[in-house]
């Protein structure tokens, strides 16, 4: 068993046994459900604007080079820099010497999935340099040393107490109850931060093509202030975030809004086209843009799942997943939890490692009804089975299924097998059976019943 | 009409009541029924656990058992569901795929058939019971089956239909996932067991055996005072 699927098992155990925790987590979400309808039903064809979406993504990434190349030339006539890393540790690597170039000390980042992705905190603090979240959640969650536990709502686990016990342990500030105090409170202390940040990091939602911008949503105007107070700006993106154009934006934003958080639009949606120009008075001296690989384009290069890289973190299949709501996001381990990361990691991290994610899952597939660009999230869970039984095969499972498989190719077999396993059942119950036992333990199964739906079919017939 | 029934393995060995229940609704609305013996499991259990080539030869062989048959109804979404939309992809560019294909057309789910294919509604059961209806997820989400049992239940004589909250939450049975992952398993039967229970239904009804399974299983451990019930069960009933 590898590590990360001993300790996913260990973490769903323990989470999936807290009702407290799983009875806040659906309260969390208890509002979502009711304004993601609400705004689902401001759109004249949600199902339409769904096909639209995802046909913007579709052309970007099913051209991805041709698009990437348009995007870096119109990126770098606005005076923007553009770095190529192919992985974790070359993204690393640029924007520590990005900071050592600029001689910097301080840095604020907005949210950033792709800087989770590659560790970069764990990097710019070993390499001396200060560090501070200035999203609401993440900063919360830096403050607690955990990782994000849902890509889009950070800290949604955390009850109020906490983060006020939490502001009250790292900032010295008075307990207090109210959200709105809590928010200040954050925002009292990340305002000067901003001002004395030598470089501020963000991500990028989207990257489009034909003007070389880039489009950064968020709903505290903590991006914006970090983009534009501190001399330098890196943004971090994986490649797959380029569109190609900037009216692709008119269905994407919207959409990643309302399915994510049931807004009609996010508060804040910048455009940001470069560094301070000629006689402009105020943004980054210098902007700097890392565009992260990272295992992309290994996904690109299978084209069942390539429909993927369509994603735009919205968070929507994890709002409605049933597995997510049990488990809770930190169990799944990974960067991207819920059932995209279960689709995505295996690829990112490894088939070996990862696969039990895509196993861990009834394949309901509310995931795929929710995603708002049309992945097939759950049949790639299937995708991902397969792949693995294929690559990684074992014993087990070839042993059960072939011995299912000769039991079910003859019909014979097949009947006088489920007589014994009737006749046996109240015995074979008290086994430590595989599969059976762990049946066992929750739930009882029917009594067995003395004739076959297929011996009564033929005494009736006769 | 003749009509092949196609009875799900564990229906067949746990739950015949089912089947001939199918059999009995189909029957009473003039329809030959016949039930080929040489049929046995769809594959659905070694499809969703990655082994395809074992699933692929289940396939291969529900295509012989079922060759000729004018039309296949099951009383179960999800292996309709493997019938209709997963054999056409395992068997995506081999030399059975044309007839995966006109397999997959000539199969219905046991709801799907009477409503759509056939156009019937009232079926002229009566059950003087209260039920919630649950959706199995691949007669929902699959073939996109939402109003239809729940238009034949309307039509039962004396059958209260109360909508439950989270009608449309996976039970969390997933085949083998329950056994392999039995701690989300049941967190997942415990949120949705616990709708139904709130509803004050005698009967939790659903097109899917499967989740009939998981969810009676998990009520009668929690002596919860409601009961599952296929809705083949409630339009064979006369009573």
């Amino acid at each position: 068993m590898s590590d990360a699927k001993s300790i996913f098992l260990k973490d769903a155990t323990v989470n999936a046994a807290d009702g407290d925790q799983r009875a806040f987590i659906r309260k969390a979400l208890g509002g979502y459900y009711t304004n993601r309808d609400l705004q689902k039903a401001r759109y004249r064809d949600w199902e339409m604007a769904r096909d639209v979406a995802s046909m913007a993504k579709w052309t970007a990434v099913n051209d991805l080079a041709n698009v990437l190349e348009k995007f870096v030339g119109n990126f770098e006539r606005n005076g923007g820099v553009v770095h190529w890393a192919r992985d974790a540790a070359e993204a690393r690597a640029i924007i520590l010497k990005i900071a050592e170039d600029a001689n910097a000390k301080a840095i604020v980042k907005s949210k950033c999935m792709t800087s989770e992705e590659i560790h970069l905190n764990d990097a710019l603090e070993k390499a001396g340099y200060g560090v501070v979240e200035s999203d609401l959640g993440e900063f919360i969650q830096q403050l607690r040393g955990e990782a994000p536990y849902h890509f889009v709502f950070p800290c949604m686990h955390v009850k109020r107490e906490a983060i006020s016990e939490l502001f009250t342990k790292h900032l010295g500030t008075a307990p207090t109850d109210s959200p709105e105090e809590l928010t200040m409170i954050a925002r009292r202390h990340l305002r000067q931060l901003y001002i004395d940040a030598d470089i501020g990091i963000t991500g990028a939602n989207f990257l489009i093509a034909e003007t070389g911008q880039i489009s950064i949503t968020e709903n505290e105007g903590n991006a914006r202030l970090t983009a534009a107070l501190p001399r330098i700006h890196i943004a971090l993106s994986g490649i797959e975030k380029v569109v190609n154009y900037l009216d692709d934006l008119s269905v994407l934003l919207p959409m990643l809004a309302t399915a994510g958080a049931g807004q009609p639009m996010t508060c804040y949606n910048t455009l940001y086209s470069g560094p301070r120009k000629k006689g402009e008075c105020d943004g980054p001296e210098q902007f700097h843009l890392v565009l992260l690989d990272n295992a992309r384009t290994r996904l690109l290069a299978d084209p069942e799942q390539r429909d993927a890289l369509h994603c735009i973190r919205c968070g929507a299949c994890l709002n409605v997943c049933p597995i997510f709501k049990n488990i809770g996001g930190l169990a799944y381990g990974t960067t991207y939890q819920g059932p995209i990361g279960s689709v995505i990691t295996p690829h990112l991290r490894g088939l070996k490692q990862w696969n039990h994610l895509s196993g861990a899952s009834s394949l309901c597939g509310a995931c795929t009804d929710a995603c708002p660009v049309r992945i097939d999230l759950h049949h790639h869970l299937l995708h991902n089975r397969r792949n693995a039984a294929k690559e990684s095969p074992t014993l087990f499972d070839r042993l059960f299924h072939n011995g299912f498989n000769f039991v079910i190719k003859r019909p014979w077999l097949f009947a006088a097998g489920g007589r014994i396993f009737r006749a046996t059942l109240p015995f074979l119950q008290k086994l430590p059976l595989p599969y059976m036992r762990a049946w066992m333990k929750t739930r009882d199964l029917p009594k067995a019943p003395s004739q076959s739906f297929r011996d009564q079919w033929k005494n009736q017939n006769v | 009409m003749r009509v092949s029934l196609f009875v799900p393995c564990f229906v067949d060995q746990l739950t015949p009541k089912v089947g001939l229940a199918t059999a009995k609704v189909l029957k009473k609305l003039g329809h030959d029924v016949e039930f080929r013996a040489s049929q046995t499991c769809c594959g659905q259990p070694s499809f969703n656990s990655g082994q395809w080539d074992v699933a692929r030869e289940a396939a291969i062989r529900a295509l012989t058992v079922f060759r000729g048959a004018e039309v296949i109804v099951g009383p179960s979404g999800s292996c309709v569901a493997m019938m209709r939309n997963f054999y056409p992809e395992l068997l995506k560019g081999t030399a059975h795929a044309e007839e995966a294909a006109d397999l997959a057309s000539r199969t219905f789910e046991f709801s799907e058939f009477l409503v759509k294919k056939l156009g019937v509604i009232d079926v002229g059961a009566k059950f003087a019971k209260k039920v919630t209806y649950h959706d199995g997820c691949h007669a929902l989400r699959e073939l996109r089956l939402k109003e239809e049992p729940r238009q034949l239940l309307r039509a039962v004589k004396g059958l209260e239909l109360i909508e439950s909250e989270e009608a449309e939450t996976c039970c969390g049975f997933g085949g083998l996932f329950s056994a392999k992952f039995p701690m989300i398993s049941t967190a997942m039967v415990q949120v949705k067991g616990g709708a139904l229970a709130r509803t004050g239904a005698d009967f939790v009804v659903s097109a899917d055996p499967s989740c009939l399974l998981q969810i009676g299983g998990w009520l009668s451990r929690e002596g919860k005072p409601i009961l599952p019930l296929h809705i083949a069960e409630v339009l064979a009933s006369d009573a």
